[in-house]
This record gives structure tokens, sequence and C-alpha cells, in this order.
């Protein structure tokens, strides 16, 4: 700031100079002076965008460690945030594991059971028809009770009625010490704890034949209402930091753990004492807890590049695979919205029933449950099943109601990055969002709203629009291979003009996908 | 929900009579926001959307919009040596405006909504906004006399040869304000450049030609005399002393001195000279400027941009010196001419203008640049913006593509 202050002076002196020089007639009103201050502001501007870069300062528990400050992005501030209790979720009696939720699956998988089978947690369900070794596995023992059809006859879900006590299919002991690369990852597809594992570019399953450079796991979530992981982490230090032995193991590079220097303490020390990890701290607002944004500023991925990446409660299974030698899928979940009484964190497995996870908690029947955060989950009945990855189910209102003059004068008060509303240039307390589109589908005509909430150096419009025109080339320069639909959402929410960014973006790479 | 009930109940039938319900759904999204909820990616939607986004624009050229209705009242009545005085008989200003500038709104928001609606209905897809800004920007950018099918011939142009023709709204390279602007500039070179167009209610601005107020002497005379108030006088005729010539006019022929002997800096300031209807007020247009900044709708940066590269441009205009016109001291550059109005509401439209934070400071800039060239070196014709504009238009897509392209490089760069 002081170079942009002096540069300023210096320029003011200088036209200063010049008009003294130049004219013989001084300038008579007072508006030479608002036109030399004009003059003055635009240069200030420019010097202020070539040299000035805003950056925040680290708090102090990072301990001098790397450090990035992020400054774009956007934090929904919105109603129904979760206390910090967990309750075990003992009612849930239906879990189910969810083909779709495997990106890079062929859509009809093939089963291993049947309708009526009985399962222990760990037992393989279904395999890929293209990799056969790779199993996807029962989450909890009991009942297969249904195998339903989507389109085109796909497996839709597979329903467990899971039972009281649960049992686990026990695994051989991997003694990490004497294995090698291979027999770990050929572990890691028998036991069923590969399909957790993704891959970037395309966010996809990962490929078991490619050795990652890197893999990187975030330690935070700042997604509108997401849990809070320190909370999660809690009783399951020893398994997170096993899960990290492994994984160091998987790849040629390192493990990146991304820390949050958000708050005014510490993270949990699970996280900050995390050892034969690299850590990096990040500061910022929504989307700085993502890890495709920590990937940027921390290694990006280069063309040819495959990286991993998994969320803290995967590493948590996968520690416990290696301790206890059994698949144990607990997660814990945040049931959370305005549309939530009692908004809290509950203990349960991946693929609970969303009906009975919510049962008894809402307060309204006309609502959208969501399995996932408001940005990038996917809108459930209650008789759906959790996302595979999902740690939280949010439930807001629908939106479905006109709302008059709603584009000039705001109805209610919505979180938004547009200055035209006057509850953005204050902080307000949260808001009650609802589903509403609040207008219609338009053509891309405002600019730069993107670049707003993508802390990346990347030109999401310019890349949202070649990926419109299927030009493959510009597409991956312009990076969408670092991108998931994680990364854009926010541009979807902030768009004026509407527009599905997320199903442009999957569309984009899937075009790249299919070319190889 | 009364109003609703009742818009609803008007709604024709789709099938029947396709164009009717275009038009209706047109005006009920006006009225209200649709119901319509999210499906699929994000489930909750920021409030903006592309109806406030242009309605903002519309709201920032009001005071414009205002002082020009004034301004073409006051231009006329220094003409005929009435009223000279900036604050006597200000509703003969302020109706003699509108009865000039009412009639070229109307017809250029028909004109244009009307072939958005017929493109619309055709293309199936809802009436999009754009138009709204293009057409309360058309009439500021007018001479005030100018003949309504001339205004006609060049909305016509501009809409389906600058939009439609490149698939509609934020699809157009070129500003489609300018466009319109740009047919009457060459194909009726008369009624906009020159001395003589620029104050209304006269065939020709020779001393001594006869005023004809027509319809409006008949209607508001008997009406302001009840009230006491001084009344249209038919039997005025142009002073001998009234040119009728604009700043920049004089400025191109003659130099800054000879400006300020029929102008002062601070009537040129304030607005009150002739000129388009809408551009003549500095501190109104930088208000709107302000409002478009601080809600952040237009683009700072381009305006900034324009600032630098006309002072620039202005500054080693002044230190060459050649003719009269360069030796114009830089910062009065801006208190002529329309600079300011280009800059604010037609240089930031987002769909011509640049895409790329950078490409928005080069693209600024060279407008700044290249408008100053034109305006002071251009021999015809002492104006620079409206061409500068559309030129630099043309180069948006390889400004953008430079500035993509250096990213692009440096994301390989790293491999």
């Amino acid at each position: 700031m002081r170079k942009t202050a002096l540069s300023g002076i210096f320029l003011i002196s200088g036209l200063l100079s010049i008009q003294a020089q130049s004219t013989t007639s001084s300038p008579s009103s007072n508006s030479f002076w608002i036109v030399l201050i004009v003059v003055v502001l635009a240069a200030l501007g420019l010097l202020g965008d070539l040299f000035y870069r805003k950056g925040s300062k680290a708090p102090s528990y990072t301990g001098g460690g790397k450090f990035v400050g992020l400054q774009k992005g956007f934090n929904l501030n919105i109603q129904g945030a979760a206390s910090s209790k967990i309750v075990e979720g003992g009612q849930v009696t239906r879990f189910a594991v969810i083909p779709p939720n495997f990106r890079g699956i062929s859509p009809i998988p093939k089963m291993e059971v049947n309708e009526g089978d009985e399962v222990k947690a760990g037992d393989p369900l279904f395999h890929d028809k293209n990799d056969e070794s790779i199993k996807y596995v029962a989450p909890v023992s009991g009942e297969v009770i249904a195998i339903n059809r989507g389109e085109k006859r796909s497996i839709a879900e597979v329903v467990i009625l899971a039972d009281k006590d649960q049992k686990y299919r026990e695994l051989p002991a991997l003694d990490l010490q004497k294995s090698d690369r291979a027999s770990i990852i050929s572990y890691l597809k028998s036991s069923g704890f590969w399909p957790l594992i993704n891959q970037r570019p395309f966010d996809v399953i990962a490929d078991p034949e490619v050795t990652p450079k890197n893999i990187f796991i975030s330690t935070f979530d700042t997604a509108p209402l997401a849990p809070d992981l320190n909370l999660v982490v809690e009783g399951q230090e020893a398994a997170f930091q096993q899960g990290l032995d492994v994984l160091s193991k998987l790849t040629d590079g390192k493990v990146y753990l991304g820390l949050n220097a958000n708050g005014s303490q510490a993270p949990n020390k699970a996280f900050t004492g995390a050892q034969h990890v690299e850590k990096t701290w990040f500061k910022g607002i929504h989307p700085a807890g993502n890890v495709g944004i920590q990937m940027h500023h921390t290694a990006p991925i280069k063309n040819g590049d495959v990286v991993w990446t998994l969320g803290v409660q995967e590493v948590i299974t996968l520690g416990k695979l290696i301790l206890d030698r059994h698949m144990d899928m607990g997660r814990v979940v945040v049931i959370c919205g305005s549309e939530v009484k009692d908004p809290h964190y509950v203990r349960t497995v991946v693929g609970a029933n969303i009906g009975e996870l919510l049962a008894g908690s809402l307060t309204d029947t006309h609502s959208r449950i969501i399995s996932g955060d408001v940005l990038t989950g996917e809108a459930k009945k209650p008789e759906g099943f959790l996302n595979i990855h999902d740690d939280q189910v949010t439930v807001i209102p629908e939106g479905d109601y006109y709302d008059t003059f709603g584009w000039l004068v705001p109805g209610k008060a919505i979180p938004s990055l547009s200055k035209t509303y006057f509850n953005s240039w204050v902080d307000h307390k949260a808001y009650n969002v609802d589903t509403n589109t609040h207008g219609e589908k338009r053509a891309l005509v405002v600019t730069g709203q993107y670049e707003k909430v993508l802390p990346m150096d990347i030109y999401p419009q310019h890349l949202i629009k070649s990926i419109l025109a299927g030009d493959l080339e510009s597409m991956e320069g312009l990076g969408i291979l670092e991108l998931s639909e994680e990364d854009l959402a926010l541009c979807e929410y902030v768009c004026t003009s509407k527009s599905p960014v997320q199903k442009i973006l999957r569309e984009g790479l899937n075009a790249i996908r299919e070319q190889g | 929900m009364g109003l609703l009930e009742f818009a609803k109940k008007l709604e024709p039938d789709k099938k029947k009579s396709p164009f009717l319900h275009t038009v209706y759904d047109g005006f009920f999204t006006f009225l209200f926001t649709p119901n319509t909820v999210t499906k699929g990616g994000v489930h909750v939607r920021d409030a903006m959307d592309l109806k406030r986004t242009m309605t903002f624009v519309v709201l920032a050229l009001m005071l414009p919009f205002v002082f020009g209705a004034y301004n073409i009242g006051q231009q006329h009545f220094m003409a005929i040596g009435q009223h000279t005085g900036y604050y006597e008989a200000l509703h003969l200003k302020l109706i003699f405006g509108l009865i000039k500038i009412i009639p070229i709104w109307v017809v250029s928001m028909v004109v244009g909504l009307g072939i958005e609606f017929y493109f619309a209905n055709r293309k199936g897809h809802g009436i999009e906004e754009g138009f709204l800004v293009t057409g309360a920007l058309i009439p500021l950018i007018m001479p005030p006399d100018i003949p309504l099918w001339i205004l006609t011939f060049s909305i016509v142009f501009a809409v389906i040869l600058g939009k439609e023709a490149f698939g509609g709204t934020g699809m157009n390279i070129w500003n489609i304000a300018l466009l319109s602007r740009v047919f009457v500039f060459f194909a009726y070179p008369t009624t906009i450049s020159g001395d003589t167009v620029w104050v209304a209610g006269f065939e020709h601005l020779t001393p001594g030609a006869a005023v004809d107020y027509g319809w409006a002497e008949h209607l508001f005379n008997g009406l302001f005399n009840a009230f006491g108030w001084s009344t249209f006088n038919d039997s005025a005729h142009i002073t001998d002393a009234f040119t009728g010539a604009t700043p920049l006019g004089i400025a191109a022929h003659a130099g800054w001195h000879e400006v300020t002997e029929v102008y002062s800096p601070s009537q040129m300031w304030w607005g009150v000279i002739p000129g388009s209807i809408g551009e003549t007020s500095k501190p109104l247009i930088l208000i709107g400027a302000l409002v478009l900044i601080i809600t952040g709708i237009a683009s700072w940066r381009i305006m900034a941009g324009m600032i630098l590269g006309a002072a620039l441009v202005a500054l080693g205009l002044n230190a060459w010196g050649a003719t009269p016109f360069m030796e114009v001291p830089w910062y009065y550059q801006f208190y002529m001419g329309s600079f300011f109005f280009a800059m604010a509401f037609m240089a930031t439209d987002p769909v011509t203008g640049s895409n790329t934070q950078r490409g928005k400071w080069i693209y600024g800039f060279l407008i700044g640049c290249i408008g100053m060239v034109i305006r002071v070196l251009n021999p015809a014709y002492p104006e620079g913006w409206m061409l500068a504009i559309l030129l630099l238009n043309t180069f948006v897509p390889l400004i953008d593509y430079l500035v993509v392209q250096s990213n692009i490089t440096k994301r390989l760069k790293r491999a």
C-alpha cells in the first residue's frame, strides 16, 4: 500500500508541474480540481491493480509454517448451524450403497449379492465390470432388502436392513513396515476402501494403475453449515495418523495437509501434530477449505499429473481398517439448515437413510432435503440415502413463491455478492435462504463475477465459454483439470444469468476424459 | 396477493397465441420474480438477476435524462433570447424538453422492444432485458431535433443487424446504442453533426429564424396563464448573437480562447451548453458513474483506464501544440463533449467490453487514447468516443485472447 501511495504522490506532483508549465491561464473553477482528482484516482487504481497484492496475516498459532492467505470467495452465512453436540444415530435401520456415487464406475455394476442375502459389514456387494478387483462393500451388517434399479436398468441403490449388533468381515493383518505398495493397494481394493479415494483430474475414483504424484487432504470445510472437522476427529486421532501413514506409502511425492488458519485457536492436535505430511495453513472464506483450491496454491497439477484427494473421515476409516482389521464406515454427520429443529451432529454410518436420520427434527414438510451442502449437494426424498462422501444433511425451505417486483425491491434479505442489495454492505446475521432462483436463465452478460469468488489463477468465465464451445485445447489450457464441481459452485451461486456452471464443468471434464 | 391472481387470469393461451404469451411473460416477470426453484447444481441462488442489473443502469441514467430535458429548453430559450437565466421559466424549459425527448424515448422503446419481443417469440425464449438499457441510452445520445423516422431506421438497423443477427442479447460484438448512433452519423450526417443540429425548435439556426410551438402552445399556455406563469411565445426569433455551435465545434476551429468567449468553463461543466441530450452535465453523469461503481454494476477499471488514456494523449497534444485545438489545456478536454457519458455508460457495457480484469484496463486505456486522437486530429468531426468505443469493441476478443493466452502460457510453463 505504501508503494501505491508514494506513486500517487509522485503522479499528482508530476501532473501539477506539467499543468503549471503548459498553460498560462489559471484554472478558474472548482471543477478543475474534480477532474484532477478523478484522473489521480484512476491512476491510483491502475497502480494499485498492478502492484498491490492483498494478503492477510498468519495467526500466531501457525508458528511460521507455510501460510497462504486467500481473499477471494464468498461466505454464505445461513441459518441452521449445528450445536457442537454429537448424538448416537441408533434409530437408523436402513443403509444403502449408491453406485452412481462412484464417479467413473460403469452404470450397471456386477452384483455379488442378491435380495435376501445376509451380509457382514465389509462384505463385497458388487464390483465394476471393468475392474473386478475393486470391491464395493456393505457399510453395515444385515439383510440386503432391495436392489433398486434406475434408468436403463442401472443400479440405483443397494439397500441393507442393519442388524442390531454389527458383525464385521475380519481381514488379514497388514504389516505396513514390510508391505510394498502393490500389496497395500491390493489390500485396499479387496477390503472395499479403494472406492473412497478420489483422483484429480476429473474427480473420479482413483486409478490403481497410476501412482499419484501427491495426495491432498483438507482438514477443514468452509462450505455453508459444513461440519467442524475438529469435532469429528476428536477421539480418532490415532486412526487419523494411521491413515496418513498408509497414504504416505502410496505416493512418490508428499501427503499434503491443508490446515485452517481462520479460527481464533489452533485446530485439533490430530491435524497440527500430524506426522509424515507436509502442512500448509490456509486463511480465507469459502472455498478456501476446498481441497482443489489448496492444491492450486501448494502443488498445482500439471499436464499429465494425477493426484489423489481424501476427506478427513475417509482417512479415519483407512486408519481403522489397518488398526482394527475391518472396514468401519462410521461417519459423523451434521444435520443442519433452517428447517431443522435442533441442528446437531449424529454418529452414524455411510449411506444412512435420510428419513430415519431426520426423524422428528423437521419443522416443515415443504422443504428441500439435501445430502451435502446447499451449493453442491443432491436433493433427496426422505426415502433416499446419504451419498457416500457426504457428512452433512441440509434442510431448507422450498422457494416456489412469486416475489412482487423481486428484481427491484428485495422481499427479504438474501446473501448476495451484489452491492445493489444494501444488506451486503453490512455484516448481516445468518440469512434464511430458500430454493427460489430469484430470476430466470439468461445469456452470459455480466463479467468478472465468477473471478471474484474463485481464489485461483484461472479465468472461470472463459473456461465455461470454452466448454460451451467444445474447445478441448482451451479447456485444458484454462485449467479445467484442476477443477471439480465444488470449486465452481460459488460461481454458479453468484451467476446473474443463472447458468448451470457445475453441470457445464462436468460436461467439459467428461468430454476430455472421453478423448483419453 | 390480489395482483398476482389478477395477472394470472390475464395469461393468454401459449398454443393459441404464442406471440401474445411471450409479451405477457415479459410483463409478468417484470411484475413478479417467477416462482421457479433450483434443480440440480446449487440449491440456492444469489438474489441478483439481469433485470435488477439493467434496472440499476437505467436508474443511474435518470439524472442525465432529467437534466437533458431541462437543457433542451434552456438552449432553445437562449437562442431566442428569452428567459436566459438558468432558473427562469423552469416549467417552460422542462415542458419544451419533455415534448422533444419523450417521443424519442417512446419510439426507441417501442421499436426496440417490438423487435426484441418478435425475436424472443421466434426463438422461443423469454424476453431478455438488454434493451431496457439500450432503449434508455439511445435518446440521450441523439440531437434533440432528430426526425423520428431516422431514429426508427437507426434502431431497426442496430437491433437487427447489430444484435439479433449475432444471436441476441449477450452475443453482440458492438454496443447497440452506439450502433444506432453511428448509423445516423453515416447515413444522415447532417442531422447529427455540424453547428445547426444541437438546439431544438428551429428548421435552421440562422439569425432571424422563427419558432413554431404548434399544439404545445395551445395546450399549455392556457394552463400556465391560469397560474400566472410565463407562456410560450411564438413571435420569437433567433437572436443575432446566437451561434448554436458546441464548445468542441468552436475549439476545433479556433481553440480554447474562442470557446471561452461563448461559454464559460462552469457552463460547460454544469452542462448548459448545446450537445446530445444526455451528455452535457458532467457532475450528474459522474454521480451516475459513481452509482454504477459503488453497486459494482459497471467496471471502474474501464472508466479509470479511459480517463488515464484520454489525459495522457491530451497532455501529449498539449506538448505538441500544432493546432489551436491541440493547445486546449488537457483538463479542459474533459469539460467539452461526451467523454464522461461515453466512459460511464457506453464503454462499460459488459457484453461488448473486455471480459478480463487486465483486458478492462487495456480496453479502457485504448479507448481513451484513440478517442482523444480522433477528437483532436480528425478534421471533419470534433468528437471521438463513439468511433473509438466501436473500434475497441471490435478488438475486445483480441485483447481478451491475449490476456487469457498469457495465463495459459504461464500454466504451461509450470509443467
